[in-house]
């Protein structure tokens, strides 16, 4: 890798994804809108549509707006049995460097435990990730899961 | 504890059935025996299952592997440009040999003996059927009787309708169009109009439950407006929108139809939790619905082609869902999302969006394969007992309204009928 990157950018942004796996973790969905920007991109697709090119995601959304409603979403309109997620996150892979700007690759994990059940490997794939400084720190412009698991266990309610 | 149900009791004959078809036995979603005998009669069988659409397998040598009922089969258009459907078995050691979901190939390879077919399944070659010669003498060989003809893969019927692929492995199966019936008909065709369609991907879900219970989902217009906050919140299904519910004559086939009205407003079925009156979206491009002229009046028709798929349009979104049933125990659900060659840029970005409402995580849709999942875990636990259809009564024939769960009575009342054959 080409990339350059000093100490402080690093340590932020390893911090930055460590944040967003606790946020999704521990169900802290009013915040988990706010590690994005505005404008934001965010994605959960397939990766048989995301190598044959067809733009379908399970999960689209184009505003930090959108993520508010999938927020709202789980609180009080989706009905669903209630689970655990836990994400195991590689090292982020760097893959481009600018100032203030970073494109950044990710494998993950992601466990689901029901209520008395046991734990099972629900979805594992790699996020494709712009992230920018802005003025409350690093936030992700764009995060795209594209999942190997592409056959879901019944149902995604949590965002990834 | 249940003590456990003799087979006997659990045939389509003698099982248990109350006011018609208006209370289901548990055991018709858990019996290994009945399930079995479902996949030769409605899978395999006098019926038309989907496989895909035309526009999967744009080119000459395209395929695309899929399954109907719990057989392997592979779509795909020969080098001359004719569909054909083929099982995936190779006719000589059984093995499923194509591995790929898509692909494009010239001929069918099987890996274990290197057995050739056409694309159109034909048996075209097979490695040393004349024997090895070894010091002037042929060892081996196939029998001089072998012959190609009768050793080619196994030939579905296909039917070919609007960009919409169906097979049949019973070629005495009656044709695609008295299958559906006038009636439904109409509706398919609505969907599918002629217009060259282009494939937006693919979703899948494994839900753990009996198959036909998406079918039941897809004929209850009892639950959407109840089950569903944004429907009935912004008035994309509820019980006071106009609705029309159509069945083929034999019960087997539906279509759901309704048109938009009342969003937000209060009235009698807004009484209900899930109503949520002072919603609103943060981001309303999730419903930016435009009219199309196509539609010609229902902003929502819901099609069920039984057994083996539901076409959806809920206003500007449109897919098809394949139903594969896998055991007793669950089913997978395959959904294709499409537009059509015509459309701009702007509308092929409004149907992404509203997909978000659609699929394994869709606002909508999620909570459908949740709800399938806890019928079922009552169904195991419970085998003796029964649901419960009533409402409109025990009756089963078409309405104008949405407030009846007659086709599912209906549905049950084909099962019974194909069944106790």
């Amino acid at each position: 890798m080409t990339a350059a990157i000093g100490f402080e950018d690093w340590q932020a942004l390893t911090q930055l994804y460590a944040d967003y796996a606790h946020v999704v973790d521990a169900g802290l969905w009013e915040q988990w809108p706010e590690l994005f920007t505005d404008d934001c991109v965010y994605r959960v697709q397939p990766r048989e549509n995301f190598e044959r090119g067809f733009p379908l995601a399970t999960l689209s959304f184009e505003s930090k707006g959108m993520l508010k409603d999938r927020a709202y979403g789980i609180r009080e309109t989706l009905f669903h049995d209630p689970y655990y997620q836990r994400h195991v996150v590689g090292l982020p892979r760097l893959l481009r460097a600018d100032e203030g700007r970073f494109e950044v690759e990710a494998n993950y994990a992601v466990f689901r435990t029901k209520l008395s059940q046991l734990t099972t490997v629900y979805n594992v794939g790699r996020s494709l990730d712009v992230v920018v400084r802005t003025a409350e720190g690093l936030r992700f412009a764009r995060r795209e899961f594209i999942y190997d698991s592409e056959m879901i266990p019944n149902s995604m309610i949590y965002p990834l | 504890m249940n003590a456990p149900i003799p087979l006997a009791e659990l045939t389509a004959g003698s099982m248990n059935w109350e006011r018609g078809t208006s209370r289901i036995p548990f055991a018709v979603y858990n019996d290994p025996a009945l399930h079995q005998l479902e996949l030769q009669r409605f899978f395999y069988e006098k019926h038309w299952c989907y496989v895909g659409l035309e526009a999967e397998i744009p080119n000459p040598g395209d395929y695309k592997r899929t399954e109907i009922g719990e057989r392997s089969v592979i779509l795909v258009r020969a080098l001359d440009g004719v569909i054909h459907v083929v099982e995936n078995a190779c006719a000589h050691r059984g093995v499923a040999f194509c591995r790929a979901r898509h692909g494009n190939v010239q001929a069918f390879v099987c890996p274990y003996h290197q057995w050739n077919y056409a694309l159109d399944g034909r048996l075209r070659g097979v490695p040393m059927r004349h024997g090895v010669k070894r010091e002037g003498v042929v060892q081996g060989g196939m029998p001089a009787d072998f012959n190609f003809a009768d050793h080619g893969l196994t030939r579905l019927k296909v039917a070919v309708r609007g960009g919409v692929v169906f097979a049949s492995f019973d070629h005495d199966v009656e044709s695609f169009e008295d299958f559906v019936g006038p009636d439904v008909l109409r509706y398919f065709d609505r969907l599918f109009d002629g217009r060259k369609l282009t494939i937006l991907g693919y979703n899948r879900q494994r839900i753990p439950g009996n198959w036909k219970l998406m079918q039941e989902n897809i004929k209850d217009p009892y639950h959407p407006g109840l089950l569903h906050t944004w429907f009935v919140t912004f008035g994309l299904w509820r019980a006071d929108n106009r609705a029309q519910m159509v069945m083929d004559r034999h019960h087997r086939h539906a279509a759901m139809i309704s048109t938009r009205g009342n969003a937000g407003a209060v009235s009698e079925v807004s009484r209900v939790s899930s109503f949520k009156q002072t919603m609103n979206l943060h981001d309303p491009r999730f419903l930016d619905i435009v009219p199309e002229a196509w539609w010609n009046g229902p902003t929502a028709v819901m099609t069920t082609l039984f057994p083996s798929v539901i076409l959806q349009q809920q206003v500007n979104s449109v897919s098809t869902r394949q139903i594969v049933p896998d055991g007793h125990g669950h089913f997978d659900f395959v959904w294709t999302h499409f537009g059509f060659e015509d459309d701009t840029p702007e509308m092929t970005q409004r149907r992404l969006r509203q997909a978000n409402l659609f699929g394994p995580a869709g606002f909508v849709s999620a909570d459908d394969g949740e709800v399938i999942e806890f019928s079922q875990q009552t169904f195991d636990a419970k085998p003796a007992h029964r649901t419960l259809v009533e409402l409109g009564g025990d009756e089963v024939a078409n309405t104008d309204h949405m407030v009846t769960e007659t086709l599912i009575r209906g549905m049950y009342r084909y099962w019974r009928e194909v069944m106790a054959r």
